[in-house]
């Protein structure tokens, strides 16, 4: 497969992926202030926070209002991560690849991209619109993924489309948990409170884990969900399954065995793999949540550097 | 009853003979759609046009930023040829990519047709298309041009018409291929009632053309579509036929020349690349040999194309023959080398650096239309009766700075088809462009695309322009009696489907 045209579906998965979590970032905030003691201020602050973004925020548009936030992630053209820029770039990179995914999948891409585009000519979407725009993206990118599954051979472009959607999602669960590291309580006391737990559960449902969690087990408890979402070895967006299922992914474009590794790639992917198979949720605590997050998502930044050395910035010998 | 005041006027109507009497090989179509209100066929217009656009059946305009892909506008109401007339189209146009591919080989070759003085030498190789770095060239099996869209169109008499050869890189074939299945769906009975011919083989033909050039010894070859990339305003169709013809898409960047070969990035490292259908204008193709500031193109692949290393179709230079100059020409070179006169008319052409003919063509601007020898897509070029005074004295004065550069045909009133305007149906005057694939044999695509000029009274086609698109139906005329569709029997052969219980 030519390098570009796997760098093209790999991009094209994780730029659907990325635009359902910046909708998921969103829509858990939207959550938390409904749940919210009128007295409290609206924090839209640590959303901006968690998406390493912040200096360019402040510096475009000051304040972290709800409108200004939602405006810089949702529709802001000039920030290339909003959810329109997102599903600009995905669309992009589809129609580089048309002939070698599923007409199918560009349908669905192209589909997706007209309804936020639309949405965003619209000047301004009400609080009582807002929530179903985002479920509708979250659906739209949840679509395409399940059309990918079912319409394209599960050959070589489609393990690399998976690989970026999985290094993507791990990426954006370690970020929405680290949500609550930044959304400030109106006081130190109220740690363990209602208000603690409320925003908890906020967490949990975008990532959709609400449910999946109370299966597992049944008590909230910040330790209990971060071990959930970090650690979780069968629910789909927890960084452990995902770096699971992404190496799986990896060793079979390279046919290297499992447990082994032929290239950075496979080696980098490995041994972050590896540290979350072994480590338990007390020593997360222990160093630190918010720090430990920060340190996976540094480790996933090698991965995809990695990736793109071994697979796709191929130069000519000689 | 949509037609009842439908009036084909002064010109040649595809499908009417008169008012309110259709030509035979439409009378089928005709009825359809006089049994369908407006609104029924607007919703069907409507249909047609999403189904386009939801599979991205879209083209770029070139300097519009804005929203760069649209749909070439379509019309459901399509064009119909009689086989008959097909027939003696196919001859004719055998003839003449014949002729000029034997004239393709003599320039860059021997040159017998310049050295007899059929052709005067400086015309040749004055033109922007020849390309000197092709002469001594030897293509696989002595084809250069394999992939043709020859447009013709046909006058107020109902005569045909060539008006231009496309030997580079014609496009539109995809919205042939497109067109005919979202007409389908448009009109399934119609289809049903009668014998249209198939258009659906296109892509294998030009698998097979392709592959016929690929150089003999290695087993397995590989085939490409070389595109400049999704910003082209024909990516579409590059990523359509690489799709149809389940081969690489490539661009300029993915290819390399090592070790004498030219080879493409993969995964999994270099893999040779041994026939390339390029999609690039020649100037573009190689930055050594032809423009230094083409980023498109493959650096050194001159050198591999000319040592037969690697075929490319079409071959390069073939842009000579899209000479308007040299297009006059045709004629003679099919006397030339065939032996035979023509059997598809030129555009009666004057050559502006022929002094007679130019006071000729400067007499009579307000009558004629101006083209530049080597512009296509409807740019460069005057249409005299529409043009103002200004415009006109403008092209005068190029004309007489640049004579090689123009030639001059008299205005045709081009035949129109009729088409589907908000409450009403309107003619619309039409081209019509064949695709012709030189393999083994030459084999022409049943139809082709016709383009119809969507402005009232507009004689331009190009997409470029407002132009837009319909279905090209190539009808049996006389439809025997259909036979049934077998239909499976269900009581015998359908197993039930395992149900919940």
């Amino acid at each position: 497969m030519l390098s570009r045209v796997a760098h093209s579906i790999y991009w094209l998965n994780r730029y659907v992926e990325r635009a359902e979590n910046i909708a998921r970032f969103i829509d858990v905030n939207l959550n938390l202030l409904l749940d919210s003691p009128t007295v409290m201020t609206q924090q839209w602050e640590p959303i901006v926070s968690t998406t390493g973004d912040r200096p360019l925020f402040k510096s475009r548009y000051g304040d972290a209002t709800a409108d200004n936030v939602i405006q810089f992630l949702t529709f802001d053209q000039a920030y290339p991560n909003s959810i329109l820029s997102c599903l600009t770039a995905a669309r992009e990179n589809a129609r580089s690849v048309r002939e070698v995914i599923s007409s199918e999948m560009w349908e669905q891409v192209n589909l997706f991209y007209l309804m936020v585009k639309e949405a965003s000519q619209q000047r301004h979407l009400t609080l009582t619109q807002l929530p179903s725009f985002f479920a509708e993206v979250k659906t739209a990118s949840h679509l395409f993924a399940g059309v990918m599954d079912a319409t394209m051979s599960h050959n070589e472009g489609w393990h690399f489309g998976r690989v970026g959607r999985l290094l993507e999602r791990a990426d954006k669960t370690a970020r929405i948990l680290d949500v609550k590291y930044f959304i400030l309580l109106p006081s130190p006391s109220d740690v363990g409170t209602a208000l603690d737990e409320l925003q908890w559960i906020a967490l949990l449902k975008s990532a959709s884990g609400y449910e999946m969690y109370r299966k597992r087990q049944r008590l909230i408890s910040p330790d209990g969900i971060a071990n959930f979402l970090i650690l979780d070895r069968e629910f789909p967006r927890s960084i452990a399954y995902c770096l699971l299922q992404a190496e799986r992914s990896m060793h079979e474009i390279s046919s290297t065995t499992l447990g082994s590794w032929n290239n950075s790639a496979e080696r980098s992917l490995g041994k972050v793999r590896s540290e979350l198979d072994f480590i338990t949720i007390e020593e997360i605590i222990q160093q630190g949540l918010h720090e430990f997050l920060d340190h996976i998502q540094t480790q996933l930044n090698c991965v995809g550097a990695s990736i793109f050395e071994t697979f796709f910035a191929l130069e000519p010998v000689g | 009853m949509q037609f009842q005041h439908y009036d084909p006027g002064d010109f040649y109507d595809e499908l009417f003979v008169a008012k309110g009497e259709p030509r035979p090989e439409a009378a089928v179509l005709i009825e359809r759609i006089n049994g369908l209100t407006m609104n029924e066929l607007q919703q069907r217009q409507n249909a047609a046009q999403n189904a386009l656009f939801k599979v991205g059946v879209t083209f770029n305009v070139y300097s519009d930023n804005e929203g760069t892909e649209r749909i070439l506008p379509f019309d459901i109401i399509p064009r119909i040829l009689p086989l008959r007339e097909w027939e003696i189209l196919e001859k004719g146009l055998k003839q003449r990519i014949q002729a000029l591919n034997l004239f393709l080989d003599d320039i860059y070759g021997e040159q017998k047709i310049l050295k007899d003085k059929v052709i005067p030498r400086e015309l040749v190789e004055s033109a922007t298309g020849f390309l000197k770095p092709c002469i001594g060239l030897k293509p696989p099996q002595g084809i250069w041009c394999h992939i043709t869209g020859t447009d013709l169109v046909r006058d107020r008499s109902g005569a045909w018409y060539v008006l231009e050869d496309n030997m580079r890189c014609p496009s539109g074939v995809s919205y042939v291929l497109e067109n005919r299945r979202v007409m389908k769906t448009t009109f399934p009975l119609v289809f049903n009632k009668m014998s249209i011919r198939a258009v659906d083989d296109y892509a294998s033909k030009l698998l097979e053309t392709l592959l016929n050039l690929a150089p003999t010894g290695f087993p397995d070859p590989t085939v490409v579509v070389l595109t400049p990339g999704i910003y082209n305003s024909a990516y579409f169709e590059h990523s359509f036929l690489a799709q149809q013809m389940g081969v690489e898409l490539v661009e300029g960047r993915d290819l390399t020349i090592v070790d004498g070969y030219l080879q493409m990035r993969t995964t999994k490292g270099l893999k040779r690349v041994d026939v390339v259908y390029r999609r690039i204008d020649d100037d573009f193709i190689d930055p050594v040999a032809f423009r230094p500031d083409s980023l498109l193109g493959i650096p050194g692949l001159m050198e591999v194309y000319r040592a037969g290393r690697v075929a490319l179709a079409n071959a390069l230079g073939t842009g000579i023959a899209d000479d308007k100059v040299i297009y006059a020409y045709v004629p003679q070179m099919i006397k030339y080398y065939l032996g035979e006169d023509q059997l598809l008319a030129n555009v009666p052409t004057y050559l502006c650096w022929e002094a007679d003919q130019q006071s000729h063509v400067l007499a009579n601007l307000d009558k004629l239309v101006v083209k530049s020898a080597d512009e296509s897509g409807g740019y460069g070029m005057l249409v005299g009766p529409h043009a103002t005074q200004a415009e006109r004295e403008d092209f005068a004065g190029r004309i007489r700075a640049n004579p090689r550069k123009y030639i001059a045909q008299p205005t045709l009133n081009l035949s129109r088809v009729p088409t589907l305007f908000e409450n009403q149906i309107d003619g619309c005057h039409v081209d019509l462009r064949p695709y012709i694939l030189y393999g083994k044999e030459i084999y022409i695509n049943p139809g082709g695309l016709t383009r119809v000029a969507l402005k009232k009274g507009s004689l331009v086609v190009n997409s470029s322009q407002g132009g837009g698109s319909k279905d090209t139906w190539v009808v049996a005329e006389s439809v025997p009696g259909q036979s049934q569709n077998q239909s499976q029997n269900q009581s015998q052969n359908q197993s039930q489907n395992q149900s919940q219980s």
